[in-house]
């Protein structure tokens, strides 16, 4: 699914270089649910940028399904984040003036998908996280974790191979993180791929395989052989 | 992503943010409505103008002898009158026109008018009519009576409305009798006009100004479509006596017409002009506002594109939310414009336009401001399009 190869980050600031990647290889098969772990400036967020397409590495090989991401332009890298990833952010990231139904329906709408059929898929997304009755209500007038079931709902509307979840419980209290990862973990047991992005020990002992990655390189990279754990 | 979408967007856009919305357009409103107005303006006076030459017949022309000092050039009234009998197929009248202003006196009162010297075929020329009293006859002419037909300003002004003929005036201290009054041309009898003038006999004009020549004449054509052979046939024959070009002037009616319309479409084309700068500037605040929105809005076109939207569909929104600003506004100024000219039309006693006399104004200012929308809104809706959506998704 996620293949990986020899990649660097570098950025420059004044005379002096960052790497916030330095040399990662990281292969991720089909159907596995994978949680990347390290403090802040670990180079983890970059990491996921460059898994969810947002960012080009400075050097390195990357394979999403198979296509080879370098040389790819702009727009191709939109098409590839509509159409293979769905993204879970800390801060929910709605787009305010839209409903819940509207904003699911967003990665669609740039699908070009006819409304009626969008509608349906909208709706089947939010029935999945249980919010097909708050459709019609605007983020503001939804608590934290009923706008993070939205933007699940959002990930999950166009049916993407690769759900990318950055820091998805960051936000919630203890309880809605809870309920949040349960509901990742339903994701994955459907059947699709799901990488973790976290600084929470915890949160990530929950997947079945943990990349711990430290001044932007893989430290350790382990599989719970007892599958995944429940708390 | 459709267009009608991105409309729908831009719309509800707009309506959530009214007042900054009506206050980016308000230029456009004013710079439209400035369009409309300006131009109407002129055409409605040009109408206006239209009609009054036009009620002065069609088929006049005007003839001038240019009398240099001393040259003694000029054309009897009997050689003019050989010449049109001759092109009586062409020419239906002629008869000089000699003017002057003099001094009108009755009783106590005296008034200054247009003073002509004219032959009784004046009238069917100038396409006026003697509604009271009679017109010159031969005798009056041959005999130089002292007779004069007036406007009915004078009738209002010397006689108080009361019926004039057989009444005796001074002109400019000679006694004549009134026999005649001319019809009203003007709803407005106290502004004069063409209601403001006393015709008296041309043979007696001559003597009585002391004129020799008559350097004036008004012929009309038979129908208005031989007004060009009439008018070079005129100028033929005034060459012949002539022989140089400079000596006389000959202009028909729809020549005027030309003249003015011209000098009227070029006074239309320049104030429509200055109004269009004023739409440049709304354009220039459309696009420091969309700079503005475009910030604000970093994180929003961050979250789009991490869902997908190409550089394309992010351009458009942003370009569909400029263009329907201004066209909102075009809008708006159509209505204020066409409303505002109508107004100003029924209160200065003009002509009201049409909205198909308006068409071109209205819709080139449309189109005009929708394009300003577009051309100013393109450079932030290109920003926005470029944006890196890492950079946007981060920025609070």
């Amino acid at each position: 699914m996620i293949k990986i190869e020899d990649m660097y980050k570098i950025y420059k600031v004044g005379d002096s270089e960052v790497r916030a990647l330095d040399g990662v290889s990281l292969h991720i098969k089909p159907k596995e649910f994978v949680s990347i772990i390290g403090p802040s400036g670990s180079g983890k967020s970059t990491l996921m940028n460059m898994i969810g397409c947002l960012d080009t590495a400075t050097s390195g090989k990357y394979f999403i399904d198979g296509v080879p991401i370098e040389n790819l332009s702009e727009n191709q890298l939109a098409a590839i984040r509509n159409k293979k990833i769905g993204f879970i952010f800390q801060v929910y990231n709605l787009l305010p003036k839209l409903t819940a139904l509207e904003n699911v329906e967003l990665p669609l709408v740039y699908q070009g998908i006819h409304a009626k059929e969008r509608r349906e898929m909208a709706i089947e997304a939010l029935k999945k996280v249980g919010m097909e009755k708050r459709m019609h209500h605007k983020p503001k007038e939804l608590s934290g974790g009923q706008q993070q079931r939205v933007a699940i709902a959002r990930a999950l509307a166009p049916h993407p191979p690769l759900i990318l979840a950055d820091e998805p419980t960051g936000a919630l209290d203890s309880k809605t993180g809870i309920q949040v990862m349960e509901m990742l973990k339903q994701i994955h047991s459907d059947g699709n791929t799901v990488v973790l992005i976290t600084h929470n020990t915890d949160i990530a002992r929950q997947a079945q395989r943990v990349i711990r990655i430290a001044d932007g390189q893989i430290t350790s990279d382990t599989t719970n052989t007892e599958g995944v754990v429940c708390e | 992503m459709t267009f009608v979408m991105s409309v729908k967007m831009a719309l509800s856009s707009v309506w959530s943010s009214k007042i900054r919305s009506f206050l980016t357009m308000l230029g456009i409103i004013i710079g439209v409505a400035a369009v409309i107005l300006l131009v109407s303006m002129v055409s409605a006076s040009t109408q206006q103008m239209k009609t009054q030459l036009e009620s002065m017949g069609t088929n006049l022309i005007n003839v001038n002898i240019n009398r240099g000092w001393g040259s003694g050039r000029s054309v009897s009234n009997a050689e003019l009158q050989a010449f049109c009998d001759e092109n009586s197929d062409i020419i239906a009248y002629c008869s000089p026109a000699i003017s002057s202003r003099g001094t009108v006196k009755y009783g106590g009162d005296n008034v200054t008018s247009s003073l002509y010297g004219v032959s009784g075929e004046y009238m069917l020329i100038k396409n006026r009519e003697v509604v009271s009293g009679r017109n010159f006859t031969e005798t009056d002419i041959s005999n130089r009576n002292n007779v004069c037909i007036i406007g009915e300003y004078l009738v209002q002004e010397l006689f108080g409305g009361m019926d004039p003929i057989d009444q005796e005036v001074k002109v400019n201290n000679e006694v004549f009798k009134v026999v005649g009054v001319l019809d009203q041309k003007s709803s407005n009898v106290s502004s004069g006009g063409e209601d403001d003038m006393i015709l008296i006999p041309y043979s007696k004009a001559q003597r009585l100004l002391r004129n020799a020549g008559i350097s004036s004449f008004v012929i009309s054509a038979s129908s208005s479509d031989y007004t060009d052979d009439a008018t070079e046939a005129v100028e033929n024959f005034l060459y012949k006596k002539f022989k140089n070009e400079n000596f006389y002037n000959v202009m028909d009616q729809a020549a005027m017409m030309d003249t003015i319309d011209e000098a009227l479409a070029s006074m239309a084309l320049l104030a429509a002009a200055i109004a269009g700068i004023s739409l440049v500037v709304a354009g220039i605040g459309i696009m420091n506002i969309m700079l503005v929105t475009v910030t604000e809005r970093t994180r929003e076109i961050g979250i789009r594109k991490s869902i997908g939207a190409k550089t394309g569909v992010i351009l458009m929104q942003f370009l569909v939310e400029s263009a329907v600003i201004s066209c909102i506004g075009g809008i708006l100024g159509i209505i204020v414009g066409v409303a505002g000219s109508a107004g100003i039309c029924m209160a200065m006693g003009m002509p009201v336009l049409t909205l198909a006399d308006q068409a071109v104004s209205i819709i080139g200012s449309f189109l005009f401001s929708a394009a300003m929308g577009v051309f100013f809104g393109m450079y932030p809706a290109q920003k926005a399009a470029k944006l890196n959506p890492v950079d946007a998704l981060r920025y609070d």
